[in-house]
């Protein structure tokens, strides 16, 4: 973290900017009232629930990249419900609901399927299938779900307010999908801790012909880890197009499916450690913004401290299993 | 129809030299047993600084060079963690994409909407007036040559020589071959830096000759569309060059099917290059191919002394 902030400086300075007002205006300026707190939780939650769906992925050593077009076909089903499903009355949500998740898990389960049934790297297909939605995502608000009041812009009509997730107070933008994704830390912990494939998916991380060695199908565990990460990913996208954002636009991923790979890896693959993570990563987003406002440089400046973070993560891990092993034997990695 | 098959080919080639360049790169790199995933963020930070570099000087060449030498930096960076560190190559990967994509968006910030002067065409002479082919292979840009110039050079390298051998050896077992007194670490270094030059040739041809313009989205996933291709090559030379070139052709086929008056939407035809990535994936992943692959058998996992 240090390191990060250290290197991200280097950057800003040799761009010619404040590096103290920078920083401030990155770390600082956004947490410093209520609701900048509620802003932050706003922004961690898709985080969260899609690097919870991602952790257990990585813990079986799948390498899912694809929470990115999980989200967006979360969002893109669910919303389409939402815009041209006949009225639905106060079943709407529930349906959208169950349309998001079932579409993050459809996305999902094509990597699946590619994978065990043809071995295909899940890492390229899933970057793919990212790829394909969003593609997907920008033919639909050009075309079929355009506004048809909305002066041709690239942009879904405004979802009407039983179409929108209840909102948990009066002052922040905050909705369900808060509590929910706390709800799912919990949940998540005792999957891993307490349940038979939370163990099964342990050991196919550690050891895969240990696994197939115990009778564990590596086959049912790869379907089980992509489409439990895509019904997270689906629902995160759902609650983002049916809360904060309230329509379909081309830009509503924000790359929350690539951060909270970042999330992941910080978190360490634990539950809390990832609750942490998602509230720190959540806080680049908003120092971007902010910065981008004050000073006007561009927020990619987010992209770059996250990127850094997980840099010197990966870098300084080694160092310190290092010290651990307290000798010149690596633990294995 | 000759015309069009002329524009066909000709379009082909320049859409198919980028990933041209970025497949021979991570060639070099997997061939010594280490996974980039991180080609993405090399192409955008070679693409950015190329595209800045040559606004700045005036001079494509300089651009190029620049390009070039982002690429190999940025690489750089990625050696340190992996062969140094020991980091996981896949996370270390990753986290080059997402670095490079931010820094090359701060590069090029305010710089959407400048103009520079593209790369001319340099016609070869006599070549470049024959009949049918002529124009379509014979009339491009300097990289076009420079790229089918590196394809046969590593070709050699790769399959005939001792330094490709070397390669193989290390990537297939680098602790025989470090007992085999190869320089284990060293040549990896090497071979992931050429990997970063080549991938930031190819952003930089992006930027300065394909399409003279800066957007954030210049690269549009080529990165990834290569590490399938080689994939799918089973990681031989001319198979790769042969994906480069049928993936050019459908990153261009949304034109050309426009063009003859076909209406689709852009951005469902845009898609085409993804879902074929996709269907070759499934068609050559499967078990037979495995026997025939040259698929280095230490790839992605880390060496250092002492192992």
């Amino acid at each position: 973290m240090t390191l990060a902030i250290a290197a991200g400086s280097a950057i800003l300075a040799a761009l010619d900017l404040p590096v103290g007002t920078s920083l401030h205006a990155l770390f600082i300026a956004p947490v410093s009232d209520s609701y900048g707190l509620s802003e932050l939780a706003l922004k961690s939650t898709p985080l969260l629930l899609c690097a919870i769906g991602l952790s257990v992925c990585y813990r079986a050593g799948i390498w899912n990249i694809g929470a990115e077009g999980q989200f967006v076909m979360g969002a893109l089903a669910g919303g389409a419900i939402a815009l041209v499903a006949p009225p639905l009355g106060v079943m709407t949500l529930p349906a959208m609901v169950t349309t998001g998740v079932i579409a993050g898990m459809g996305w999902a389960a094509i990597a699946a399927w590619l994978r065990t049934r043809y071995g295909a790297s899940e890492i390229l297909t899933t970057i793919m299938l990212n790829y394909i939605a969003v593609s997907l995502l920008t033919w639909a608000v050009h075309g079929p779900l355009r506004d048809p009041g909305g002066y041709s812009f690239p942009e879904s009509a405004l979802f009407e307010s039983h179409a929108l997730l209840p909102a948990l107070t009066e002052s922040s933008r905050l909705t369900v999908s808060t509590p929910f994704a706390l709800l799912a830390v919990g949940a998540l912990w005792w999957f891993l801790a307490r349940t038979l494939p939370g163990y099964q998916i342990a050991v196919l991380g550690a050891d895969s012909k240990a696994a197939s060695f115990a009778g564990f199908s590596t086959t049912r565990l790869t379907w089980l880890v992509l489409l439990g990460s895509g019904a997270f990913a689906g629902f995160a996208g759902l609650s983002e197009v049916a809360g904060p954002v309230g329509q379909l636009t081309p830009h509503i991923a924000f790359g929350y499916g690539y951060t909270a790979i970042i999330v992941a890896f910080i978190g360490r693959l634990h539950p809390l450690g990832m609750l942490l993570a998602s509230l720190l990563l959540a806080l680049t987003y908003l120092g971007g913004e902010n910065l981008q406002i004050n000073t006007g440089i561009s927020k990619s400046v987010t992209l770059v401290f996250q990127g850094l973070l997980l840099f010197f993560l990966l870098g300084c891990d080694v160092l310190i299993r290092y010290r651990v092993a307290g000798s010149n034997q690596p633990v294995a990695a | 129809m000759v015309e069009m098959l002329d524009v066909l080919l000709f379009t082909t080639l320049r859409a198919g030299t980028p990933l041209l360049l970025i497949v021979l790169g991570i060639l070099i790199t997997e061939r010594a047993g280490v996974l980039n995933l991180g080609q993405e963020g090399l192409v955008i930070m070679g693409a950015a600084c190329a595209f800045v570099a040559t606004s700045t000087s005036g001079s494509v060449w300089i651009g190029t060079l620049t390009g070039v030498a982002a690429g190999t930096l940025t690489a750089l960076a990625f050696a340190i963690l992996v062969l140094a560190l020991r980091a996981n190559q896949v996370a270390a990967g990753l986290a080059l994409t997402i670095i490079g994509t931010g820094l090359a968006a701060m590069i090029g910030d305010g710089m959407s909407g400048v103009s520079i002067v593209g790369m001319e065409a340099l016609p070869i002479p006599f070549l470049g007036s024959l009949p049918l082919v002529g124009h379509a292979l014979f009339s491009h840009d300097a990289l076009v040559y420079v790229s089918l110039l590196l394809l046969v050079v590593i070709w050699r390298v790769m399959d005939h020589s001792r330094l490709g051998l070397t390669l193989t050896a290390i990537g297939h077992n680098p602790g025989a071959a470090h007992q085999l007194g190869l320089a284990v670490l060293p040549i990896r270094l090497m071979a992931i830096l050429a990997g970063g030059a080549l991938a930031g040739l190819a952003g930089a041809y992006l930027a300065v000759a394909y399409t003279p313009l800066w957007s954030e989205g210049i690269s549009a996933g080529r990165g990834w569309i290569a590490l399938a291709l080689v994939v799918f090559a089973s990681w031989r030379v001319f198979r790769a060059m042969f994906g480069a070139y049928l993936f050019g052709l459908m990153s261009i086929l949304n034109l050309l099917l426009q063009g003859v008056g076909l209406n689709i939407s852009p951005n469902l035809l845009g898609m085409l290059p993804y879902v074929a990535t996709i269907l070759a994936l499934l068609l050559f992943s499967n078990a037979r191919h495995r026997n025939t692959t040259m698929a280095p058998r230490a790839l992605g996992q880390p060496w250092s002394h002492g192992d």
